[in-house]
């Protein structure tokens, strides 16, 4: 018996210390880091606790904090971060119920490569699809160029770098993740339902507002936290498809980081970032934890 | 029943269009001979032979290669235990705390897990002096991370599919947890493992945010490489590479699929 408790035990600690040490202790640094001031040298931040006069002493300060509320940069970028996102889980719900209700009342042969076309491009490059969108979009692009041509625009349409090509961009990368969860819950839907909504007069309108969507509001609740959640920290779109205005939270973090060279402002941003998403966050892991399938 | 369905069918055609309309026009346009990769100027394999040639691209593409090999292959051993725990172990301390922690890779952006942990493996350098700088270890690390989170989902799932009786049958008949686990529960989740080895491996070869915050001068990946050409405009080359890249990852993705769509009940009928 001794044997089953140590194999047990091991394979309890290796991933459990993984974790611990590479997904939550980074995040309790990065609250620390937030903490500290700025300097110049390697690493770029001070210590917490100046341990020089022989009694610890506070050296730590909330200024990177005072500075996400007094400088309006970070509140818009915020604030428009939170606009792209919500917008882009309304797009994907417009436009993968439709796609997740075909394939879920699709001829049961075909439903598992309608869906696995959808998960296919989520498995080619993000960076190369976002890519892509370039091309297809830029003044003498793909799109515009058959816009001329076909005579409906006199001069090409500013599609590139604005906000128009964020949401484009955002919508195409996360649309998967809104149709497989609808998919999920769209398929286990009984069809005797609907028909007995026919069979006692309804309109097939009102058939679907008053079975068919209640009946799948948890496949909704599911995709759209998981297409807001990575919408609000995306830093490749709106890097690429956005414009100079463009601002978004993950894009200020990384400049602060990369071109700032503001360790601590990043981790203040980062932790401002966090406790925005902790609430969808915590519903979404209720998903994840109840519905492993 | 038929004016009902048309217009799903139109929208589900509609999203295949958007979903791969941006992919055909990338491999279209690969093969174009003009430089301006949106002027079509005849059919022309010259940029993949320029592809070719490109010794930072053939240097980065390598690495990527050998990194995710490594983080594959380390995700499906932790990511395996992970779900192995979470599906079969119903009770041990702080639980919630452990499933809490799986999904921590799964939700959070990824500019605050590249920050996060280039952070840790700073502070870890100062304290300990490990790891010694940044690179391909660091790197390693960062997309085990991520990748056995997803393994873990995939393992769990398919361990949540077939049916415990037959584990519990070899315990009863006095066989070893170890043994049960190798001749029993590993052949029933071996499609799911091969499945989340290649999800893992594709999740690495294509992390650009995590591996910009960790990487360090003499690891420089794939994903990094286009990043800083594609920042400077579109490219003729990147559209080869990428057509290059479409075809291996669609491989394995069918592979992939196939492997997951195999469930435990169709095998036993």
């Amino acid at each position: 018996m001794s044997s089953k408790s140590w194999g047990r035990r091991a394979v309890i600690a290796a991933p459990y210390l993984w974790l611990g040490l590479f997904a939550l202790v980074p995040l309790a640094i990065v609250l620390k880091i937030s903490l500290a001031e700025s300097v110049l040298g390697i690493p770029p931040y001070g210590p917490l606790i100046d341990m020089s006069g022989g009694t610890p002493t506070w050296v730590g300060t909330l200024e990177n904090y005072q500075r996400l509320i007094s400088d309006s940069l970070y509140a818009r970028a915020y604030l428009s971060s939170i606009l792209y996102a919500a917008g882009t889980t309304g797009l994907c719900l417009l436009l993968g119920y439709p796609m997740a209700y075909a394939i879920a009342r699709a001829p049961k042969a075909w439903r598992v490569t309608l869906l696995m076309m959808v998960i296919l491009p989520f498995w080619t490059s993000f960076l190369l699809r976002v890519y892509a969108w370039i091309g297809l979009l830029k003044g003498n692009g793909f799109i515009n160029n058959a816009l001329v041509w076909l005579g409906l625009v006199g001069e090409p349409l500013p599609l590139l770098n604005n906000s128009f090509s964020v949401f484009v961009g955002l919508v195409y990368g996360y649309l998967p993740f809104m149709v497989l969860p609808l998919y999920a819950q769209l398929e286990k839907l009984d069809p005797g339902l609907l028909e007995a909504a026919a069979d006692l007069g309804s309109r097939p309108w009102r058939a679907f507002l008053s079975v068919t969507l209640p009946l799948s509001l948890p496949g909704i609740a599911a995709g759209s936290l998981l297409v807001f959640i990575p919408a609000v920290g995306e830093f490749v779109i709106p890097e690429l498809l956005g414009g100079p205005d463009t601002l978004m939270i993950g894009k200020v973090l990384w400049d602060e980081f990369f071109n700032n060279r503001d360790w601590p402002a990043a981790s203040a941003v980062a932790v401002a970032l966090l406790a925005l998403l902790a609430l969808p966050m915590a519903l979404i892991r209720r998903h994840i934890a109840e519905e492993p399938s | 029943m038929s004016r009902r369905s048309v217009f799903p069918w139109t929208m589900l055609g509609l999203g295949y269009v958007f979903l791969y309309g941006p992919i055909v026009s990338l491999i279209v346009y690969s093969f174009n001979a003009s430089r301006l990769v949106t002027v079509w100027a005849g059919f022309s394999t010259h940029w993949y032979v320029e592809l070719w040639r490109n010794q930072a691209i053939r240097d980065a593409a390598l690495m990527s290669l050998r990194i995710a090999a490594l983080a594959a292959t380390g995700s499906l051993v932790l990511g395996t235990a992970a779900g192995v725990v979470l599906s079969r172990y119903r009770r041990f301390p702080a639980r919630a705390l452990f499933s809490g922690a799986i999904a921590v890779p799964l939700v959070l952006p990824e500019v605050i897990m590249g920050l996060s942990l280039l952070l840790l493996f700073v502070g870890l350098e100062g304290a300990f002096g490990w790891p010694e700088g940044r690179g391909v270890l660091t790197i390693v690390i960062a997309h085990i991370t991520l990748g056995m989170a997803y393994v873990a989902v995939v393992v769990q799932a398919r361990l949540h599919a077939f049916d415990r009786s037959v584990e519990e049958a070899a315990l009863d008949l006095g066989a070893r947890p170890w043994k049960v686990f190798a001749v029993i529960t590993l052949p029933l989740i071996a499609p799911a493992l091969a499945a989340g080895w290649l999800l893992a491996f594709s999740l690495s070869l294509d992390d650009l945010i995590m591996t910009s915050f960790v990487s360090g001068p003499a690891s420089t990946t794939l994903p990094m490489v286009i990043f800083s050409s594609v920042r400077l405009g579109v490219s003729p080359q990147v559209n080869a590479l990428a057509t290059v890249l479409i075809l291996l990852v669609t491989i394995a993705a069918v592979i992939a699929g196939r492997l997951m769509a195999r469930s435990p009940q169709g095998q036993a009928s």
